[in-house]
């Protein structure tokens, strides 16, 4: 009774998320060394060599080599803030994915409102940042955080909108639903600015290139992670580079179709590679484009990050909410 | 016209595509990369490295104690010592390089009378101490005759145009 009833399910439950969160945290040492020699190509460097063929070692290198460091909390800080914060952006970004589908019904919890569970999870990443400036007590990690708090409040208004305009055309919170819906090709063709807008706020949310002034290394030499050493940091590393992740995984859900062959060609060749490869393979594109963005582009100044989110990308996304919902009401295209 | 050109290039997002386009080539180009430990760039004859002692071909050492490298030396780098030996020729007892001061400037290379003393090839003589760096006579021709065939094979390429 005990055992079918509580423990058992328990077991199950856990080897769930360890299969989730093991590949992710592997996934994330891979994209520092991905991000690191694609960088390098495009600056016609090589990036990580020496450790392990092609440097293939060198993320569990850096990984020890944090590991084995002194953790060093700054006498004038909050202690146990300061602990808690990196913690918490860790956490958050794990967390998330307890909604993500990676196949039809390969998800650890099918809830029916999944993207508000995911745009909430999202929202709270900023706490950790904010606590890490705070309670640092340091000017340069407190500027980071008082930029940080603010870019990503207004870059998720952008977000909410453009998450709207999705769940207009597919009448679901739910995550599965919003990859298996059908989509008119109307629809789907103007749905292509809000992916774009959709992509450079997901750069802004997760504090990288272009919009990475919380971290501004060259203006306030590491932000909210100034005070920050050891395993501290490697979690705020973590956190982040989860947090790419996570945000390509949404992009992909919301506008490339999850798991589903691209272009939705259901067709023989394509459709005998497994979902979650598709899937796999389509957060790799975006995390590319995550890289590929921070080789091009230089840092934005801080009013040009406010202007474009408030001028720019409010306004647009807004009438895009209004004219797809339009059209949706016009072409009887509602979903049921 | 010129104001709906530019409104429409921002809005399309062409310079930024433009941008992406470049570094998207780049990422193919061939890689500039020198691998350091072991692969190595070209020097020039004239290159100004480690300094050296040199001999003459039958052992005997060049340097006559002139101290015109320690006069000319502007880092007072150059120590050196010096009294007649029993032969009756004059050789030094102390030659001593800090190498901590020396700037790399060749001037004692250039007012070497006798090419005695010369800054060879070698670049790579880091130490884990301060005092390892002080050098004597013993490590200075020591390092002559380590690096010699090389110093030699130098000065010949330098000297037609000296």
């Amino acid at each position: 009774m005990l055992w079918t009833d509580y423990a058992w399910p328990t077991i199950v439950i856990v080897l769930q998320i360890m299969a989730i969160i093991v590949p992710l945290l592997v996934a994330v040492a891979y994209l520092t060394y991905a991000e690191r020699k694609v960088m390098g190509a495009m600056q016609m460097r090589q990036g990580p060599m020496t450790v392990g063929p092609f440097g293939l070692l060198q993320p569990l290198a850096d990984g020890l080599k944090l590991l084995t460091k002194e953790t060093i909390i700054p006498s004038g800080s909050s202690r146990l803030v300061f602990v808690l914060a990196p913690m918490m952006t860790f956490f958050l970004s794990l967390v998330a994915w307890a909604v993500i589908p990676f196949d039809d019904g390969m998800v650890l919890a099918d809830i029916n409102v999944g993207v508000l569970y995911l745009f909430a999870i999202s929202s709270l990443g900023v706490y950790g940042i904010i606590m890490a400036g705070w309670a640092s007590n340091s000017k340069y990690a407190f500027l980071g955080a008082l930029r940080s708090a603010a870019q990503m409040v207004s870059y998720e208004v952008s977000i909410g909108l453009v998450m709207i305009t999705v769940l207009l055309v597919v009448g679901s919170l739910n995550l599965t639903d919003v990859v298996t819906a059908e989509r008119p090709l109307l629809i789907q063709i103007l749905l292509l600015p809000m992916l774009v807008i959709f992509f450079v706020s997901t750069l802004a949310e997760t504090n990288r290139h272009p919009f990475d002034l919380p971290e501004g290394e060259s203006e306030i030499t590491g932000g909210f992670m100034v005070e920050y050493s050891s395993m501290t940091y490697a979690l705020f590393f973590l956190g982040e580079y989860a947090n790419m992740i996570l945000m390509s995984a949404m992009t992909t859900i919301l506008f490339l179709g999850g798991w589903l062959p691209p272009f939705g060609l259901d067709i023989p060749p394509l459709n005998w590679i497994p979902g979650p490869i598709w899937f796999a393979a389509k957060i790799a594109l975006c995390l590319f484009v995550f890289i590929w963005v921070r080789a091009t582009l230089p840092r934005f100044r801080y009013d040009q990050l406010m202007r474009l989110g408030w001028k720019v990308f409010l306004p647009i996304s807004l009438l895009w909410v209004v004219l797809i919902s339009g059209l949706l009401v016009a072409f009887d295209w509602l979903p049921a | 016209m010129a104001f709906m050109d530019r409104a429409v290039r921002r809005v399309l997002l062409g310079e930024i595509a433009q941008g992406l386009a470049l570094t998207f080539q780049y990422m193919f180009r061939p890689k500039v990369t020198l691998n350091y430990p072991y692969e190595k760039g070209p020097l020039s004859p004239r290159f100004r490295g480690e300094h050296a002692l040199r001999r003459y071909p039958n052992g005997e050492e060049r340097c006559i104690a002139c101290k015109l490298c320690e006069a000319i030396c502007p880092a007072q780098a150059t120590t050196i010592e010096a009294e007649p030996r029993e032969d009756g020729s004059r050789r030094t007892t102390r030659y001593d390089i800090d190498m901590t001061k020396c700037i790399y400037c060749g001037f004692c290379e250039e007012a070497c009378p006798v090419d005695a003393i010369v800054e060879g090839p070698n670049f790579e003589f880091a130490t884990e101490t301060r005092e390892e760096l002080f050098y004597n006579k013993e490590k200075l021709l020591a390092n002559g005759d380590r690096w010699e065939a090389q110093i030699a094979a130098n000065i010949a390429a330098d000297a037609p145009y000296r």
